[in-house]
């Protein structure tokens, strides 16, 4: 495919996600402050010197949005290769196999699923230590059901394939049939979930920590940085807003490629429609 | 979900022949509660088995053994893990949930108190949100690859990507700080008036409203255009019927199972939406009082808002089903 396929919505969200890749990455190079540094007063106002104001102990917002940006990506990353990797296996493991397991797996995901996201997360995280490794497995275990039901009905599609058929009596193993004949058949669509999972990551990291259950303080992290200025709304003071669009701003630019991404998969299958 | 009644008895069986339609009502509201007692068991069992103790954590870092064998004693955790979840199921059918560990106080005062209000709040919010999201649907429909509806899709896409607790700031920046017409924080007490109670929820209603809205149109215009899709909506417009008639006519009723079960699932949605929106507010509801339970570790409290949280869930998924199988004739002869 060429470049100029791509169109300006999916650009502006490619350049959306790079940039905040880049200040995931380069953060300690890029932030005019450190990360939890004390530079003024308390909801200080933006100017020249500090461009996003000063925060509810008086550090750069800007710099912690920078700084913000590496936790956020990294957790909801994390958690999304986490849950992906985990739903694929599973949903393809209970398609190729069928029968028993396949019934196990699947009620056992209904089950899961009845429980709405957030509620099973706030149940198991009061039981569970706060640690980052805890946060972002339930935050993948969760999701990951998710993927299991997309990922069963599309590997369905294609189990039942001839080419699939002769593996099988080739004599190829289980493995092989995964990650040989359905994977790289299912690839297209699975990519477009992948990024609508990642967007769901970044805003239910978000909510987790907005709620004081996700990141812990001192580190900063873009849901926890509204919870750390909400206060100031109140009095007018605008500091909550500037991580909160930022939250906003990536998960946007997420869906704008992820957008671009679904009606290429359509148009590939003969253009299913908007459906 | 059909199969799971396989071993039917001969009454049952006689009852799907007389009435087909009223013994699939019934498997679907009998997979409801055996799906209810499934989750009460994983949000009981499931919490028990993970690590960390409450009593430590309750004590702290400084605990002796013999502290903590105390108060494992007096909260009773010290007997066996299924007496007490029978105890606790046994318990919660009947309304009692227990009392809580951080107040002393009996959680189902509190939860009787909590979810008349949640409930209010997000029964007001769908109220408005339905009929709204339904409308600009099929108007996205009608102006399909037009102007308006190119407007919806990139505003519905943004809107679906706002976090719910920035368009809850956002509008208490502009409309009670800036402006000052709506009220915060949203308040209710025992007593109020409806016209007050509804003029200090205003701004999380709203809030609500903008974050169910944006989801449940875009399902709707999807589930409408499949239905345009079809050959006999081809034939419609090819016979000369005016598009608006062909939606209202041909499209619409096809669209209803569809669409009700968009409506049934974004309420859904829409329940757990509260908890973020109640703590933006601190509006005193069920989701502020699990988020704070949670945070202090508050077992019987967590369980107890987890439980009716969910079952509150699965009861609108089993509408949603039970609402499609009625409007769709279809689904009463599963293959």
């Amino acid at each position: 495919m060429r470049l100029r396929d791509i169109s300006i919505t999916a650009w502006i969200g490619m350049i959306g996600i790079a940039l905040a890749l880049i200040c995931a990455v380069f953060a300690p190079l890029i932030a005019p402050y450190g990360e939890t540094e004390v530079v003024g007063g308390v909801w200080q106002e933006a100017d020249a010197q500090f461009f996003f104001g000063l925060d509810n102990l008086g550090r750069d917002i800007l710099s912690r949005l920078i700084y913000g940006a590496r936790t956020t990506l990294f957790v909801a990353l994390a958690a999304t290769v986490i849950s992906f990797s985990l739903g694929i296996l599973l949903s393809f493991i209970a398609a190729v196999s069928g029968g028993v397991i396949d019934t196990v797996f699947s009620r056992f995901n209904d089950l899961m699923m009845s429980i709405p996201t957030l509620i099973f997360a706030l149940v198991v995280l009061a039981v569970l230590p706060q640690h980052l490794v805890v946060l972002i497995l339930v935050m993948a275990i969760l999701d990951s059901t998710r993927v299991y039901r997309l990922g069963r009905a599309v590997a369905l599609d294609v189990a039942v394939m001839e080419f699939v058929e002769a593996a099988r009596l080739r004599g190829e193993g289980t493995t092989w049939i995964i990650f040989r004949e359905i994977l790289p058949n299912t690839l297209s669509p699975l990519l477009a979930e992948f990024g609508l999972r990642f967007a769901f990551s970044i805003l239910f990291l978000s909510t987790l920590s907005f709620l004081g259950l996700g990141i812990q303080p001192p580190t900063a992290d873009w849901g926890g940085m509204v919870k750390e200025n909400k206060d100031g709304i109140i009095f007018g003071i605008s500091a909550a807003l500037v991580p909160g669009s930022a939250i906003a701003a990536l998960a946007v630019c997420v869906n704008l490629v992820v957008d671009w991404l679904l009606k290429r998969t359509s148009s590939l299958k003969g253009g299913r429609g908007d459906a | 979900m059909s199969n799971s009644t396989e071993t039917e008895s001969l009454p049952g069986q006689r009852l799907r022949e007389r009435f087909p339609l009223l013994a699939l009502l019934i498997e679907r509201m009998l997979l409801s509660v055996l799906l209810l007692f499934a989750v009460s068991v994983l949000i009981f069992g499931g919490v028990e088995a993970l690590p960390g103790d409450f009593a430590s954590t309750y004590l702290g870092q400084s605990a002796t053994p013999q502290a903590v064998a105390n108060i494992r004693a007096e909260l009773g955790l010290d007997r066996p893990l299924v007496t007490r979840y029978f105890e606790w199921l046994g318990g919660a059918v009947q309304g009692d949930f227990g009392t809580s560990w951080a107040s002393r106080n009996s959680v189902s005062e509190q939860v009787g108190n909590r979810l008349g209000n949640s409930l209010f709040l997000a029964g007001f919010a769908a109220v408005i949100a339905v009929p709204l999201a339904v409308g600009l649907g099929m108007l996205s429909v009608h102006f399909r690859d037009r102007l308006p509806d190119k407007i919806i899709n990139v505003i519905s896409l943004a809107a679906i990507s706002l976090p719910e607790f920035f368009i809850g700031y956002l509008l208490i920046l502009y409309f009670a700080v800036n402006f000052g017409i709506a009220t915060f924080p949203a308040t209710v007490f025992e007593g109020m008036g409806l016209l007050e109670r509804i003029k200090a929820i205003a701004l999380p209603t709203a809030t609500l409203v903008l974050v169910v809205l944006a989801h449940m149109m875009r399902m709707t215009r999807a589930a409408i255009l499949s239905v345009m899709s079809s050959a006999y909506m081809e034939t419609a417009e090819l016979k000369g019927l005016s598009a608006w008639r062909a939606i209202v006519k041909h499209a619409a009723p096809n669209a209803l199972a569809p669409i009700i079960n968009v409506v049934a699932l974004n309420l859904a949605y829409l329940v757990v939406g509260v908890v973020v929106v109640e703590v933006v507010f601190v509006y005193p509801g069920m989701g502020q009082y699990m988020v704070d339970a949670v945070t202090v570790r508050d077992m019987p409290v967590v369980q107890a808002c987890g439980l009716i949280f969910a079952a509150v869930y699965i009861f609108l998924n089993m509408l949603a089903d039970i609402l499609a199988i009625v409007a769709n004739p279809r689904l009463r002869h599963p293959r």
